[in-house]
Protein backbone atom coordinates (compact mmCIF):
# COMPACT_ATOMS: atom_id res chain seq x y z
CA UNK A 1 0.00 0.00 0.00
CA UNK A 2 1.06 3.59 -0.73
CA UNK A 3 2.06 5.71 1.50
CA UNK A 4 -0.35 8.24 0.83
CA UNK A 5 -2.96 5.81 1.00
CA UNK A 6 -2.20 5.06 4.52
CA UNK A 7 -2.51 8.64 5.21
CA UNK A 8 -5.75 8.82 3.88
CA UNK A 9 -7.16 6.03 5.78
CA UNK A 10 -5.67 7.76 9.17
CA UNK A 11 -7.34 11.15 8.43
CA UNK A 12 -10.88 10.33 7.10
CA UNK A 13 -10.95 8.09 10.03
CA UNK A 14 -10.14 10.50 12.43
CA UNK A 15 -12.33 13.00 10.28
CA UNK A 16 -15.31 10.44 10.64
CA UNK A 17 -14.78 9.58 14.28
CA UNK A 18 -14.38 13.45 15.56
CA UNK A 19 -17.42 14.52 13.54
CA UNK A 20 -19.43 11.32 15.46
CA UNK A 21 -18.24 12.80 18.66
CA UNK A 22 -19.27 16.45 17.92
CA UNK A 23 -22.99 15.11 17.59
CA UNK A 24 -22.60 12.33 20.68
CA UNK A 25 -20.53 14.64 23.03
CA UNK A 26 -22.33 15.26 25.88
CA UNK A 27 -20.44 18.87 26.80
CA UNK A 28 -21.00 21.28 23.87
CA UNK A 29 -17.13 22.42 24.36
CA UNK A 30 -16.00 19.06 23.79
CA UNK A 31 -18.06 18.84 21.04
CA UNK A 32 -16.84 22.53 19.88
CA UNK A 33 -13.27 20.78 19.57
CA UNK A 34 -14.11 17.69 18.26
CA UNK A 35 -15.10 19.66 15.43
CA UNK A 36 -11.61 21.87 15.43
CA UNK A 37 -10.23 18.39 15.13
CA UNK A 38 -12.42 17.37 11.96
CA UNK A 39 -11.21 20.38 10.55
CA UNK A 40 -7.46 19.60 11.13
CA UNK A 41 -8.08 16.06 9.67
CA UNK A 42 -10.27 17.46 6.97
CA UNK A 43 -7.54 19.82 5.75
CA UNK A 44 -5.37 17.15 5.96
CA UNK A 45 -6.99 15.39 3.13
CA UNK A 46 -7.21 18.27 0.86
CA UNK A 47 -3.19 18.83 1.49
CA UNK A 48 -3.34 15.38 -0.39
CA UNK A 49 -5.49 16.28 -2.75
CA UNK A 50 -2.91 19.41 -3.40
CA UNK A 51 -4.70 21.70 -2.64
CA UNK A 52 -2.74 23.22 -0.35
CA UNK A 53 -4.52 26.54 -0.32
CA UNK A 54 -8.11 25.25 0.68
CA UNK A 55 -6.00 23.20 3.01
CA UNK A 56 -4.23 26.36 5.02
CA UNK A 57 -6.83 28.31 4.45
CA UNK A 58 -9.21 25.79 6.37
CA UNK A 59 -7.43 25.94 9.40
CA UNK A 60 -6.22 29.80 9.15
CA UNK A 61 -9.92 30.75 8.96
CA UNK A 62 -12.02 28.01 10.57
CA UNK A 63 -9.94 26.51 13.04
CA UNK A 64 -8.21 29.86 13.74
CA UNK A 65 -10.76 32.12 13.96
CA UNK A 66 -14.46 30.94 13.43
CA UNK A 67 -14.10 28.35 15.67
CA UNK A 68 -12.16 30.64 18.15
CA UNK A 69 -15.10 32.61 18.42
CA UNK A 70 -17.80 30.13 18.66
CA UNK A 71 -15.82 28.08 21.50
CA UNK A 72 -15.60 32.14 22.97
CA UNK A 73 -19.86 31.46 23.01
CA UNK A 74 -20.33 28.23 23.73
CA UNK A 75 -17.44 28.34 26.92
CA UNK A 76 -19.85 30.88 28.49
CA UNK A 77 -22.94 29.76 28.25
CA UNK A 78 -24.82 27.34 30.34
CA UNK A 79 -26.60 24.62 28.11
CA UNK A 80 -28.41 22.33 29.80
CA UNK A 81 -28.35 19.21 27.28
CA UNK A 82 -31.26 17.69 28.30
CA UNK A 83 -33.45 20.24 27.09
CA UNK A 84 -31.32 20.03 24.31
CA UNK A 85 -32.00 16.83 23.68
CA UNK A 86 -36.30 17.02 23.91
CA UNK A 87 -37.18 16.89 20.37
CA UNK A 88 -35.09 14.20 19.05
CA UNK A 89 -37.41 12.00 17.62
CA UNK A 90 -39.92 14.50 16.73
CA UNK A 91 -37.30 15.75 14.60
CA UNK A 92 -35.62 13.31 13.41
CA UNK A 93 -37.37 12.16 10.10
CA UNK A 94 -36.51 15.65 8.89
CA UNK A 95 -33.03 15.47 9.88
CA UNK A 96 -32.78 12.04 8.56
CA UNK A 97 -34.27 13.22 5.09
CA UNK A 98 -31.81 16.39 4.94
CA UNK A 99 -28.82 13.84 5.77
CA UNK A 100 -29.81 11.55 3.32
CA UNK A 101 -29.92 14.13 0.92
CA UNK A 102 -26.87 15.30 1.45
CA UNK A 103 -25.10 11.92 1.72
CA UNK A 104 -26.47 11.38 -2.03
CA UNK A 105 -25.27 14.12 -3.59
CA UNK A 106 -21.95 13.43 -1.96
CA UNK A 107 -21.69 10.31 -3.31
CA UNK A 108 -22.72 11.89 -6.87
CA UNK A 109 -19.23 14.02 -7.03
CA UNK A 110 -17.09 11.60 -5.47
CA UNK A 111 -17.94 9.12 -8.19
CA UNK A 112 -18.00 11.78 -10.68
CA UNK A 113 -15.95 9.49 -12.83
CA UNK A 114 -18.34 6.84 -12.80
CA UNK A 115 -21.39 9.42 -13.98
CA UNK A 116 -19.13 10.39 -16.67
CA UNK A 117 -18.07 14.52 -15.21
CA UNK A 118 -16.00 16.31 -17.59
CA UNK A 119 -14.22 18.65 -14.94
CA UNK A 120 -12.52 16.66 -12.57
CA UNK A 121 -8.72 17.58 -12.08
CA UNK A 122 -6.16 15.91 -13.78
CA UNK A 123 -4.66 13.02 -11.61
CA UNK A 124 -0.53 13.94 -12.34
CA UNK A 125 -0.39 17.68 -11.70
CA UNK A 126 3.14 19.12 -12.62
CA UNK A 127 5.46 19.48 -9.80
CA UNK A 128 5.44 23.28 -10.30
CA UNK A 129 1.76 23.28 -10.21
CA UNK A 130 0.85 25.97 -7.32
CA UNK A 131 -3.11 25.52 -6.83
CA UNK A 132 -2.46 28.98 -4.93
CA UNK A 133 -1.31 30.91 -8.39
CA UNK A 134 -4.41 28.94 -10.26
CA UNK A 135 -7.29 29.52 -7.80
CA UNK A 136 -5.84 33.24 -7.73
CA UNK A 137 -5.69 33.04 -11.68
CA UNK A 138 -9.09 31.73 -11.91
CA UNK A 139 -10.63 34.42 -9.34
CA UNK A 140 -9.23 37.00 -10.48
CA UNK A 141 -9.01 36.75 -14.11
CA UNK A 142 -12.19 34.44 -15.16
CA UNK A 143 -14.54 35.10 -12.27
CA UNK A 144 -13.54 38.30 -11.39
CA UNK A 145 -16.92 39.98 -11.55
CA UNK A 146 -18.89 37.48 -9.45
CA UNK A 147 -16.09 37.30 -6.77
CA UNK A 148 -16.36 40.80 -6.25
CA UNK A 149 -19.70 40.75 -6.08
CA UNK A 150 -19.49 37.98 -3.73
CA UNK A 151 -17.22 39.85 -1.31
CA UNK A 152 -19.82 42.77 -1.44
CA UNK A 153 -22.14 40.59 -0.56
CA UNK A 154 -20.58 39.57 2.11
CA UNK A 155 -19.51 42.74 3.59
CA UNK A 156 -23.01 44.00 3.32
CA UNK A 157 -24.26 41.03 5.14
CA UNK A 158 -21.39 41.90 7.91
CA UNK A 159 -22.43 45.47 8.83
CA UNK A 160 -26.42 44.55 8.41
CA UNK A 161 -25.70 41.90 11.52
CA UNK A 162 -23.88 44.31 13.44
CA UNK A 163 -26.26 47.06 13.00
CA UNK A 164 -28.99 44.51 13.77
CA UNK A 165 -27.57 43.03 17.17
CA UNK A 166 -25.93 46.46 17.96
CA UNK A 167 -28.18 48.39 21.10
CA UNK A 168 -26.57 51.22 22.68
CA UNK A 169 -28.02 51.80 26.05
CA UNK A 170 -28.91 55.56 26.54
CA UNK A 171 -27.60 55.47 29.81
CA UNK A 172 -23.99 54.13 28.34
CA UNK A 173 -20.67 55.06 30.28
CA UNK A 174 -18.49 53.54 28.07
CA UNK A 175 -15.05 55.18 27.54
CA UNK A 176 -14.22 56.41 24.04
CA UNK A 177 -10.51 56.27 23.73
CA UNK A 178 -10.43 58.60 20.86
CA UNK A 179 -11.33 61.70 23.16
CA UNK A 180 -9.30 60.33 26.18
CA UNK A 181 -6.50 60.20 23.88
CA UNK A 182 -7.14 64.05 22.11
CA UNK A 183 -7.61 65.37 25.37
CA UNK A 184 -4.92 68.23 26.81
CA UNK A 185 -3.65 68.78 30.22
CA UNK A 186 -5.44 72.31 29.62
CA UNK A 187 -8.66 70.82 29.24
CA UNK A 188 -8.23 68.87 32.36
CA UNK A 189 -6.03 71.12 34.81
CA UNK A 190 -6.20 75.09 35.45
CA UNK A 191 -2.99 76.99 36.41
CA UNK A 192 -3.42 79.12 39.13
CA UNK A 193 -1.15 82.44 39.97
CA UNK A 194 -0.60 83.01 43.03
CA UNK A 195 2.58 84.43 45.08
CA UNK A 196 5.13 81.65 45.87
CA UNK A 197 5.69 82.76 49.64
CA UNK A 198 3.24 84.42 51.83
CA UNK A 199 4.55 85.80 54.96
CA UNK A 200 2.93 84.85 58.12
CA UNK A 201 4.44 86.14 60.89
CA UNK A 202 5.74 83.11 63.24
CA UNK A 203 7.23 83.90 66.92
CA UNK A 204 10.82 83.44 66.91
CA UNK A 205 12.07 80.90 68.73
CA UNK A 206 14.28 81.65 71.86
CA UNK A 207 17.66 80.24 71.81
CA UNK A 208 17.72 77.48 73.90
CA UNK A 209 15.13 75.68 72.68
CA UNK A 210 16.80 74.95 69.18
CA UNK A 211 17.39 71.47 68.17
CA UNK B 1 24.09 19.61 2.78
CA UNK B 2 22.63 15.76 2.59
CA UNK B 3 25.43 14.50 0.01
CA UNK B 4 28.14 16.01 2.54
CA UNK B 5 26.80 14.24 5.60
CA UNK B 6 26.45 10.79 3.45
CA UNK B 7 30.37 11.22 2.40
CA UNK B 8 31.20 12.34 5.43
CA UNK B 9 29.51 8.91 6.98
CA UNK B 10 31.29 7.00 4.47
CA UNK B 11 34.44 7.74 5.90
CA UNK B 12 34.48 7.32 9.12
CA UNK B 13 32.57 4.27 9.24
CA UNK B 14 35.50 3.18 6.21
CA UNK B 15 34.32 -0.25 5.04
CA UNK B 16 31.05 -0.71 7.23
CA UNK B 17 29.45 1.70 5.79
CA UNK B 18 28.11 -0.59 2.60
CA UNK B 19 26.16 -2.78 4.55
CA UNK B 20 25.09 -0.50 7.02
CA UNK B 21 23.61 1.75 3.85
CA UNK B 22 22.00 -0.85 2.21
CA UNK B 23 19.55 -1.17 5.65
CA UNK B 24 19.37 2.30 6.34
CA UNK B 25 18.72 3.28 2.71
CA UNK B 26 14.64 2.38 2.61
CA UNK B 27 14.38 4.67 6.01
CA UNK B 28 16.56 7.47 5.11
CA UNK B 29 14.48 10.25 4.19
CA UNK B 30 12.67 9.91 7.68
CA UNK B 31 15.89 9.52 9.43
CA UNK B 32 17.29 12.30 7.56
CA UNK B 33 14.25 15.19 8.23
CA UNK B 34 14.54 13.58 11.66
CA UNK B 35 17.74 14.90 12.15
CA UNK B 36 16.99 17.90 10.48
CA UNK B 37 13.94 18.25 13.47
CA UNK B 38 16.63 17.86 15.81
CA UNK B 39 18.43 20.06 14.69
CA UNK B 40 15.96 22.72 14.71
CA UNK B 41 14.66 22.25 18.19
CA UNK B 42 17.73 21.67 20.49
CA UNK B 43 19.24 24.84 19.95
CA UNK B 44 15.76 26.75 19.93
CA UNK B 45 15.01 24.94 23.55
CA UNK B 46 18.55 25.94 23.93
CA UNK B 47 17.76 29.78 23.05
CA UNK B 48 14.43 29.55 25.02
CA UNK B 49 16.25 29.01 27.97
CA UNK B 50 18.96 31.22 27.57
CA UNK B 51 16.21 34.09 26.42
CA UNK B 52 14.76 34.08 29.85
CA UNK B 53 18.15 34.22 31.82
CA UNK B 54 19.05 37.58 29.22
CA UNK B 55 15.62 38.45 29.98
CA UNK B 56 16.04 38.74 33.60
CA UNK B 57 20.00 40.47 32.78
CA UNK B 58 19.01 43.01 30.75
CA UNK B 59 15.70 44.04 33.01
CA UNK B 60 18.20 44.24 35.60
CA UNK B 61 20.31 46.24 34.10
CA UNK B 62 17.37 48.70 32.68
CA UNK B 63 16.18 48.89 36.60
CA UNK B 64 19.86 49.19 37.88
CA UNK B 65 19.86 45.93 39.34
CA UNK B 66 22.03 43.08 38.98
CA UNK B 67 20.01 40.46 37.98
CA UNK B 68 20.48 36.59 38.53
CA UNK B 69 24.12 35.83 38.95
CA UNK B 70 24.25 33.15 41.64
CA UNK B 71 23.86 29.70 39.93
CA UNK B 72 27.23 28.85 38.40
CA UNK B 73 29.46 31.82 36.39
CA UNK B 74 27.89 34.86 36.31
CA UNK B 75 24.86 32.97 36.87
CA UNK B 76 25.09 31.38 33.55
CA UNK B 77 23.54 28.17 35.27
CA UNK B 78 20.06 29.70 36.45
CA UNK B 79 17.73 28.82 33.64
CA UNK B 80 19.53 25.37 34.06
CA UNK B 81 18.41 25.37 37.49
CA UNK B 82 14.75 26.78 37.31
CA UNK B 83 14.34 24.08 34.26
CA UNK B 84 15.30 21.65 36.73
CA UNK B 85 13.08 22.91 39.39
CA UNK B 86 9.80 22.86 37.46
CA UNK B 87 10.65 19.27 36.11
CA UNK B 88 10.89 17.76 39.75
CA UNK B 89 7.69 19.76 40.78
CA UNK B 90 4.27 17.97 40.85
CA UNK B 91 1.41 18.85 38.52
CA UNK B 92 -1.08 19.53 40.43
CA UNK B 93 -5.35 19.19 38.89
CA UNK B 94 -7.76 21.43 40.49
CA UNK B 95 -10.35 19.03 41.54
CA UNK B 96 -13.29 20.68 39.46
CA UNK B 97 -10.84 21.20 36.56
CA UNK B 98 -11.56 18.96 33.23
CA UNK B 99 -8.53 16.15 33.68
CA UNK B 100 -8.54 15.93 30.05
CA UNK B 101 -8.66 19.35 28.19
CA UNK B 102 -6.37 20.47 31.36
CA UNK B 103 -3.53 18.23 30.05
CA UNK B 104 -4.43 19.26 26.67
CA UNK B 105 -4.25 22.98 26.98
CA UNK B 106 0.17 23.06 27.35
CA UNK B 107 0.16 20.52 24.64
CA UNK B 108 -1.79 22.74 22.25
CA UNK B 109 0.07 26.19 23.46
CA UNK B 110 3.43 24.41 22.44
CA UNK B 111 3.01 22.02 19.36
CA UNK B 112 1.90 25.40 16.99
CA UNK B 113 4.92 27.51 18.50
CA UNK B 114 7.24 24.25 17.44
CA UNK B 115 5.46 23.22 14.37
CA UNK B 116 5.47 26.79 13.04
CA UNK B 117 9.45 26.39 12.90
CA UNK B 118 9.35 23.97 9.71
CA UNK B 119 9.20 26.65 7.20
CA UNK B 120 11.58 28.91 8.16
CA UNK B 121 14.48 29.33 6.68
CA UNK B 122 18.39 30.28 8.36
CA UNK B 123 20.33 30.25 5.56
CA UNK B 124 20.13 29.39 1.67
CA UNK B 125 18.99 25.67 1.75
CA UNK B 126 19.08 25.54 5.63
CA UNK B 127 15.04 25.37 5.45
CA UNK B 128 13.40 21.62 6.72
CA UNK B 129 10.15 22.56 4.51
CA UNK B 130 11.04 24.50 1.50
CA UNK B 131 7.25 24.95 0.52
CA UNK B 132 5.41 26.89 -1.83
CA UNK B 133 2.62 28.30 0.48
CA UNK B 134 5.21 28.26 4.00
CA UNK B 135 3.48 31.92 4.50
CA UNK B 136 0.31 30.74 4.53
CA UNK B 137 1.52 27.70 6.41
CA UNK B 138 3.11 30.28 8.61
CA UNK B 139 -0.54 32.34 9.54
CA UNK B 140 -2.22 29.12 9.59
CA UNK B 141 -0.16 27.41 12.31
CA UNK B 142 0.43 30.19 14.50
CA UNK B 143 -3.61 31.22 14.10
CA UNK B 144 -3.77 28.13 16.20
CA UNK B 145 -1.78 28.80 18.98
CA UNK B 146 -4.75 30.69 20.63
CA UNK B 147 -5.98 27.37 21.99
CA UNK B 148 -3.82 26.38 24.24
CA UNK B 149 -4.82 29.30 26.09
CA UNK B 150 -8.84 29.04 25.41
CA UNK B 151 -8.36 25.26 26.65
CA UNK B 152 -6.49 25.66 29.62
CA UNK B 153 -8.60 28.57 30.99
CA UNK B 154 -11.53 26.77 30.45
CA UNK B 155 -10.35 23.49 31.62
CA UNK B 156 -9.35 25.19 34.97
CA UNK B 157 -12.71 25.72 35.90
CA UNK B 158 -11.89 28.79 37.92
CA UNK B 159 -12.60 32.36 37.16
CA UNK B 160 -8.94 33.99 36.81
CA UNK B 161 -7.79 31.42 33.92
CA UNK B 162 -11.06 32.49 32.24
CA UNK B 163 -10.97 35.85 32.30
CA UNK B 164 -7.68 35.27 30.78
CA UNK B 165 -8.73 32.69 28.23
CA UNK B 166 -11.61 35.57 26.92
CA UNK B 167 -8.98 38.10 26.68
CA UNK B 168 -6.81 35.88 24.70
CA UNK B 169 -9.06 34.79 22.22
CA UNK B 170 -10.23 38.43 21.57
CA UNK B 171 -6.68 39.75 21.66
CA UNK B 172 -4.95 36.81 19.38
CA UNK B 173 -8.35 36.94 16.99
CA UNK B 174 -7.79 40.74 15.91
CA UNK B 175 -3.71 41.12 15.85
CA UNK B 176 -3.55 38.40 13.69
CA UNK B 177 -5.90 40.10 11.66
CA UNK B 178 -3.64 43.20 10.87
CA UNK B 179 -0.29 40.63 11.41
CA UNK B 180 -2.21 38.58 8.15
CA UNK B 181 -3.48 42.22 6.22
CA UNK B 182 0.13 43.69 6.89
CA UNK B 183 1.98 40.26 5.42
CA UNK B 184 -0.37 40.82 2.22
CA UNK B 185 2.25 43.93 1.26
CA UNK B 186 4.99 41.82 1.75
CA UNK B 187 3.44 39.18 -0.57
CA UNK B 188 2.76 41.45 -2.91
CA UNK B 189 6.19 43.22 -4.02
CA UNK B 190 7.82 39.58 -3.61
CA UNK B 191 4.84 37.59 -5.22
CA UNK B 192 5.70 34.20 -3.83
CA UNK B 193 4.57 32.36 -0.79
CA UNK B 194 7.69 30.66 -0.41
CA UNK B 195 9.92 32.48 2.50
CA UNK B 196 13.19 31.82 0.59
CA UNK B 197 12.04 33.47 -2.02
CA UNK B 198 10.80 36.54 -0.10
CA UNK B 199 14.41 36.89 0.97
CA UNK B 200 16.09 36.60 -2.39
CA UNK B 201 13.60 39.11 -3.82
CA UNK B 202 14.90 41.66 -1.04
CA UNK B 203 18.46 40.76 -2.70
CA UNK B 204 17.74 43.20 -5.37
CA UNK B 205 17.27 46.45 -6.62
CA UNK B 206 19.04 49.49 -6.91
CA UNK B 207 20.06 49.77 -3.31
CA UNK B 208 21.72 46.40 -3.11
CA UNK B 209 23.56 46.74 -6.72
CA UNK B 210 25.44 49.65 -5.55
CA UNK B 211 26.48 47.39 -1.86
CA UNK B 212 24.28 49.08 0.32
CA UNK B 213 21.71 46.19 0.25
CA UNK B 214 20.32 47.01 3.43
CA UNK B 215 18.33 49.97 2.19
CA UNK B 216 16.67 47.25 -0.30
CA UNK B 217 15.25 44.93 2.56
CA UNK B 218 11.46 45.45 2.65
CA UNK B 219 11.70 47.11 6.10
CA UNK B 220 12.57 50.74 4.00
CA UNK B 221 9.57 50.39 1.50
CA UNK B 222 7.27 49.09 3.98
CA UNK B 223 7.90 50.81 6.77
CA UNK B 224 4.50 51.36 8.40
CA UNK B 225 3.59 47.69 8.09
CA UNK B 226 6.97 46.92 9.90
CA UNK B 227 6.18 49.02 12.61
CA UNK B 228 2.38 47.36 12.51
CA UNK B 229 3.89 43.59 12.29
CA UNK B 230 6.86 44.33 14.87
CA UNK B 231 3.97 45.92 17.26
CA UNK B 232 1.06 43.03 16.65
CA UNK B 233 4.04 40.64 17.28
CA UNK B 234 3.93 41.75 20.94
CA UNK B 235 0.45 41.33 21.21
CA UNK B 236 0.33 38.09 19.13
CA UNK B 237 2.90 36.90 22.03
CA UNK B 238 1.37 37.95 24.81
CA UNK B 239 3.95 40.18 26.00
CA UNK B 240 4.30 43.45 27.67
CA UNK B 241 3.11 45.79 27.23
CA UNK B 242 0.21 43.79 25.81
CA UNK B 243 -0.02 40.97 28.49
CA UNK B 244 -3.35 41.47 29.55
CA UNK B 245 -3.80 37.92 29.21
CA UNK B 246 -1.54 36.99 32.23
CA UNK B 247 -2.39 40.57 33.70
CA UNK B 248 -0.14 39.57 37.29
CA UNK B 249 -1.65 42.61 38.75
CA UNK B 250 -5.42 42.05 37.95
CA UNK B 251 -6.10 38.54 36.76
CA UNK B 252 -3.21 37.04 39.06
CA UNK B 253 -1.35 34.66 35.71
CA UNK B 254 -4.38 34.69 33.79
CA UNK B 255 -4.71 30.86 32.05
CA UNK B 256 -1.95 29.81 34.51
CA UNK B 257 -2.93 29.84 37.31
CA UNK B 258 -3.98 27.04 38.43
CA UNK B 259 -0.84 25.28 36.46
CA UNK B 260 2.41 23.74 38.16
CA UNK B 261 5.73 22.05 37.35
CA UNK B 262 6.33 20.85 34.13
CA UNK B 263 2.77 22.18 32.95
CA UNK B 264 3.47 25.75 34.00
CA UNK B 265 6.67 25.40 31.82
CA UNK B 266 4.72 24.54 28.57
CA UNK B 267 3.33 27.36 28.76
CA UNK B 268 6.45 29.30 29.59
CA UNK B 269 8.36 28.01 26.91
CA UNK B 270 6.06 28.44 24.40
CA UNK B 271 5.77 31.80 25.08
CA UNK B 272 9.80 31.94 24.55
CA UNK B 273 9.45 30.15 21.51
CA UNK B 274 6.90 32.01 19.98
CA UNK B 275 9.18 35.17 20.71
CA UNK B 276 11.98 33.95 18.71
CA UNK B 277 9.72 32.98 16.25
CA UNK B 278 8.06 36.24 15.76
CA UNK B 279 11.14 38.14 15.46
CA UNK B 280 12.62 34.64 13.15
CA UNK B 281 9.64 35.91 10.92
CA UNK B 282 9.85 39.54 11.47
CA UNK B 283 13.72 39.45 9.81
CA UNK B 284 13.29 36.98 6.71
CA UNK B 285 9.85 39.27 6.04
CA UNK B 286 11.21 42.41 6.38
CA UNK B 287 14.74 42.57 7.02
CA UNK B 288 16.04 39.97 4.65
CA UNK B 289 16.89 37.21 6.61
CA UNK B 290 20.43 35.74 5.82
CA UNK B 291 20.98 38.70 4.12
CA UNK B 292 24.33 40.93 4.48
CA UNK B 293 23.53 44.33 5.31
CA UNK B 294 26.44 45.95 3.03
CA UNK B 295 28.20 43.97 -0.33
CA UNK B 296 31.62 42.98 1.34
CA UNK B 297 30.45 40.90 4.15
CA UNK B 298 29.42 37.35 3.46
CA UNK B 299 25.51 36.61 3.57
CA UNK B 300 24.66 33.30 5.96
CA UNK B 301 23.00 32.61 8.93
CA UNK B 302 25.35 34.76 11.44
CA UNK B 303 23.20 37.61 10.01
CA UNK B 304 20.06 36.13 10.56
CA UNK B 305 20.52 35.11 14.09
CA UNK B 306 22.17 38.93 14.67
CA UNK B 307 18.74 40.39 13.46
CA UNK B 308 16.64 37.99 15.66
CA UNK B 309 18.35 38.51 18.45
CA UNK B 310 18.23 42.42 17.99
CA UNK B 311 14.40 42.34 17.46
CA UNK B 312 14.29 39.62 20.72
CA UNK B 313 16.38 42.54 22.45
CA UNK B 314 13.16 44.70 21.46
CA UNK B 315 11.00 42.49 23.01
CA UNK B 316 12.64 42.57 26.15
CA UNK B 317 13.14 46.42 26.00
CA UNK B 318 9.72 47.46 25.67
CA UNK B 319 8.88 44.97 28.64
CA UNK B 320 11.06 47.00 30.74
CA UNK B 321 10.01 50.92 29.17
CA UNK B 322 6.36 50.45 28.61
CA UNK B 323 3.09 50.42 31.29
CA UNK B 324 0.39 47.93 30.15
CA UNK B 325 -1.99 48.91 28.49
CA UNK B 326 -5.75 49.08 28.99
CA UNK B 327 -7.97 46.79 27.42
CA UNK B 328 -10.22 48.55 25.59
CA UNK B 329 -7.08 50.23 24.21
CA UNK B 330 -5.72 47.56 22.77
CA UNK B 331 -8.71 46.40 21.11
CA UNK B 332 -8.58 50.01 19.53
CA UNK B 333 -5.22 49.96 18.70
CA UNK B 334 -5.57 46.96 16.80
CA UNK B 335 -9.08 46.99 14.96
CA UNK B 336 -9.01 51.22 14.52
CA UNK B 337 -5.52 52.17 13.90
CA UNK B 338 -3.66 48.91 12.50
CA UNK B 339 -6.61 47.32 10.32
CA UNK B 340 -7.15 50.60 8.01
CA UNK B 341 -3.57 51.06 8.17
CA UNK B 342 -2.60 48.30 6.49
CA UNK B 343 -5.42 48.30 4.43
CA UNK B 344 -4.69 51.93 3.14
CA UNK B 345 -0.91 50.14 2.65
CA UNK B 346 -2.26 47.86 0.11
CA UNK B 347 -3.64 50.51 -1.71
CA UNK B 348 -0.65 52.38 -1.71
CA UNK B 349 1.66 49.63 -2.89
CA UNK B 350 -0.70 48.57 -5.11
CA UNK B 351 -0.40 51.54 -6.82
CA UNK B 352 2.79 52.08 -6.57
CA UNK B 353 3.54 48.50 -7.99
CA UNK B 354 1.33 49.75 -11.09
CA UNK B 355 3.27 53.11 -11.66
CA UNK B 356 6.44 53.44 -13.70
CA UNK B 357 8.20 54.27 -10.42
CA UNK B 358 7.85 50.52 -9.13
CA UNK B 359 11.05 49.18 -7.58
CA UNK B 360 9.83 46.12 -7.78
CA UNK B 361 10.10 44.51 -11.16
Amino acid sequence: MEFKTILFYIFSAVTVLAALRVITARNPVHAALFLVLAFFNVAGLWMLLQAEFLALALIMVYVGAVMVLFLFVVMMLDINIERVRQGFWKNLPLGALVGGLMAVEMSMVLSGRYFGLANLPPQNLPANYSNTKELARLLYTDYAYPFEIASVILLVAIIAAVMLTLRTRKDNKAMHASDQIAVKSKDRMRLVKMAPEVEVSVPTAKEGEQA
Amino acid sequence: MEATVLNLLASILGSLWAPLWALVKPVWPLLWTLAKIVLIMAPLLLSVAYLTFWERKVIGWMQVRIGPNRVGPWGLLQPIADGLKLFLKEVLFPAAADKKLFVLGPIMAIAPALAAWAVIPFAPGWVLANVDAGVLYLLAISSVGVYGIIIAGWASNSKYPFFGAMRASAQMISYEVAMGLGLITVLMVSSSLNLSEIVSMQDKGRFAGMGIGFLSWNWLPLLPMFAVYLISGVAETNRAPFDVVEGESEIVAGHMVEYSGMAFAMFFLAEYANMILISAMTSVFFLGGWLSPVGFLPDGFHWMAAKMAAILFFFLWIRATFPRYRYDQIMRLGWKVFVPLTLVWILVVGVWMMSPLTIWK
